[in-house]
């Protein structure tokens, strides 16, 4: 298990009461490479996210981030926004979580926040105008800008980001979470509810993430055809304990994932289940 | 002028809608008013049953309620949200919004003006510093409801805090009002820290439970701290402004003494009107200022979606804060204000009432839009004098055209959210799009 992780993720355990969401999970996710988890309903997927992201405190584990210098940090001691600005962990949502009242521009504006408040000198230097804040400020609208031509939004740039199609709000979402210039890039389901050609344009769009920003992806999908077409390293989840990892191919091919996606008699189940371990 | 051909669907599309709503409103109006009004019965003397018959009164009626419902519908769709099919012509709509562009700079240049054009009409200057000091309160209090989305029913409290502020360092250590001006901003904006704190985790109803309670709170300790207070009895003898140290008095050393013109106790109201119009004006601009700044978008991101700017590494802790502090901070320069126009305070001027009249004024005038909020407070204090006439019908007159404005205007006289930042062009986001904030 060696190789340059830029998350591992340590027997994590999540409990809601007397139902374990997620059990002794371990993982990893390596550096500038895809990470796909998959699973099925229920699987406990979204709960791992929500570890990793800072919106619960898991019960148990530790999840150690590994910056490019180096750096390192445990993601379980930190919390809520800290996640995102401390550890660049920058993520999407599984129901697309817009600013839907502003333009598109605007929510990338917003994604800048933290590095735009120190331009603006907590604010200070931004009212009187000083030029130090406009550079930064324009550094900031060109930086949307490029992200916008990327995802194909350059001319609604101006357009609320609630009256924009389905597919371009998934890929503003993302952009938008690029614009956080994260290490690690964890976006929730990314291509549900979008047709194959949206699809087609969402794996080009990642590829291209990973190629020219060197981000690290984890993602979170259903589609079997985005998984397969674009993950370095498939992590299959069922009741909360990883049932199978490795490539694409590997995990295809494996019987409990088959079991587990397309359902299996009990017996059989848990024959194929005791079987593995 | 020739529109292109969709748009001359589109409007024969909207006059037949309007038609067809108009005559249904009238039929219905028709199967009503045939028996209410078209039949009139009575006993006769014999206690036998008399009628007649009125179908020019039923005609009459069923025909305004059609006109009523076009021109309804008319106007709807002329103030109504856009995108909406339009009937009204291209040219009536062009003038329109080159009046709803030329509306603040006339406003602007009409409020400079007041104390000249009114200069001996007392009235309507005491009247002008009343609706710029709501202004103050509306554009204060919007930063915090119609930016941030936090409903705070307790912005008297900072007003409060203000006055008391000015009030208690001028009597006490005889501080002049120039210097008292930032101090009262300042402990406003220390309260709006401390009511923030432990409201931060509370949203929507709860968050406005304990902002009316802070409210109360405030008013309660200023009746009771007798020593410090003079709790119900207030504080009197509060200096008045001086300009650059000269009193505006009819003494050797007043202004109208040192410029050898005759004293007039006008000079000083346009005085304190020209303070309050630069100070409502300097909240203005810090707002619009802030608005376009990271902390800003921060607040209204904070409105349309708290968890998003978790996500996206934005302390809502400190951003939740700020913007109490900044509106605190407006309140308390408008309660210094006031404090010095007055010269008198007690608690009975901070009273729920006023919190509830400044929320209604940052509502009506659609939150978050300044142009809608300074409309909004001449329309609720001007309005307000404006039915005097109407004695105890006053009120009811007022709710009444409240009640209107709000089936009309749901969001607000101005309702659109202007963008903070454009690439091509800035057009206006439908009020459809915009949260109104949940905590």
């Amino acid at each position: 298990m060696s190789g340059d992780h830029i998350l591992s993720v340590d027997r994590l355990s999540m409990r809601f009461g007397g139902i374990v969401a997620v059990n002794e999970l371990s993982f990893n996710a390596e550096r500038r490479k895809i990470t796909a988890l998959i699973g099925p309903n229920g699987a406990g997927k979204t709960t791992v996210f929500n570890c990793i992201t800072g919106f619960y405190k898991p019960t148990s584990g530790a999840m150690r981030l590994a910056h490019d210098d180096g750096h390192a940090i445990q993601l379980e001691r930190l919390n809520d926004f800290r996640i995102s600005k401390l550890a660049r962990v920058a993520r999407t949502f599984q129901n697309i979580r817009l600013f839907p009242g502003m333009t598109a521009l605007e929510n990338l504006m917003v994604a800048q926040h933290n590095a735009l408040m120190r331009a603006s000198g907590l604010t200070f230097l931004g009212l009187i105008g000083a030029p130090s804040w406009r550079n930064a400020e324009q550094a900031a609208i060109d930086l949307a800008r490029t992200w916008l031509d990327r995802i194909g939004l350059l001319d609604r740039a101006d357009d609320a980001a609630g009256n924009l199609p389905y597919g371009d709000q998934r890929r503003l979402e993302i952009a938008r979470a690029m614009c956080t210039e994260p290490a690690l890039l964890c976006l929730d389901e990314p291509a549900a509810g979008l047709n194959a050609r949206e699809s087609a344009a969402l794996s080009e769009l990642l590829l291209s993430i990973r190629a020219n920003q060197g981000t690290s992806i984890l993602l979170i999908e259903h589609d079997m055809s985005v998984v397969m077409e674009i993950s370095d390293h498939v992590v299959v989840m069922d009741y909360g304990v990883k049932i199978a990892e490795g490539s694409p191919q590997h995990v295809r091919d494996d019987p409990k994932v088959i079991a587990a996606y397309l359902g299996a008699d009990e017996e059989e189940a848990i024959a194929v289940m005791e079987s593995g371990t | 002028m020739s529109a292109p051909p969709a748009a001359q669907t589109s409007r024969a599309l909207g006059a037949a809608f309007i038609l067809k709503k108009a005559l249904i409103s009238a039929l219905v109006a028709l199967v009503l008013f045939s028996l209410m009004i078209g039949v009139r019965t009575e006993a006769g003397p014999e206690g036998h049953l008399i009628y007649w018959t009125r179908f020019g009164d039923l005609a009459a009626m069923v025909a305004t309620v059609f006109g009523g419902s076009i021109v309804i519908e008319l106007l709807r769709q002329w103030w109504g949200p856009v995108g909406t099919i339009r009937v009204v012509p291209p040219a009536v709509q062009g003038t329109l919004s080159l009046a709803g562009r030329l509306i603040a700079p006339v406003l602007l240049v009409f409020t400079f003006l007041v104390p000249v054009i009114f200069y001996n009409e007392r009235y309507i200057l005491d009247l002008g510093i009343l609706v710029l000091t709501y202004v103050m309160l509306g554009w204060g209090l919007n930063v915090v409801v119609g930016l941030a989305g936090l409903l705070d029913l307790g912005y008297v409290a900072f007003y409060a805090v203000g006055a008391y502020s000015y009030a208690l360092l001028a009597t006490n250590f005889g501080l002049s009002f120039w210097i008292c001006l930032p101090l009262a901003g300042i402990l406003a904006a220390f309260w709006g820290v401390l009511l923030g704190f432990p409201v931060l985790r509370l949203r929507g109803d709860y968050l406005a439970i304990v902002t009316l309670a802070f409210g109360e709170i405030i008013r309660l300790i200023l009746l009771n701290w007798q020593s410090l207070t003079g709790g119900p009895n207030g504080v009197t003898g509060i200096p008045r402004p001086t300009l650059f140290g000269i009193p505006l008095s009819a003494g050797d050393d007043g202004l109208a003494a040192m410029l050898g013109i005759e004293y007039s106790p006008t000079h000083r109201i346009v005085f304190l009107f020209y303070i309050i119009l630069a100070l409502a004006l300097l909240t203005n601009w810090v707002t619009i200022r802030l608005r376009r700044l990271p902390i800003g978008r921060a607040w209204e991101a904070l409105r349309e979606d708290e968890v998003a700017c978790r996500a996206l590494g934005i302390n809502t802790t400190t951003t939740k804060l700020t913007a109490f502090a900044t509106g605190a901070m407006f309140g308390g320069f408008a309660g210094a204000f006031f404090a010095t126009r007055q010269g008198f305070i007690s608690p009975e001027s901070f009273t729920f009432h006023e919190s509830a009249l400044v929320l209604a004024i940052v509502v009506l005038g659609g939150m978050g839009s300044q142009l809608g909020v300074a409309l909004a407070a001449l329309a609720m204090i001007g309005g307000f004098e404006l039915f005097r006439g109407l004695d105890q019908y006053r009120m009811l007159v007022f709710g009444m055209a409240m009640v209107l404005l709000m089936i009309w205007r749901p969001r607000g006289l101005i309702g659109h959210r202007a963008p903070t930042v454009f690439l091509k062009h800035n057009q206006a986001i439908s009020s459809d799009l915009v949260k109104e904030g949940h905590g």
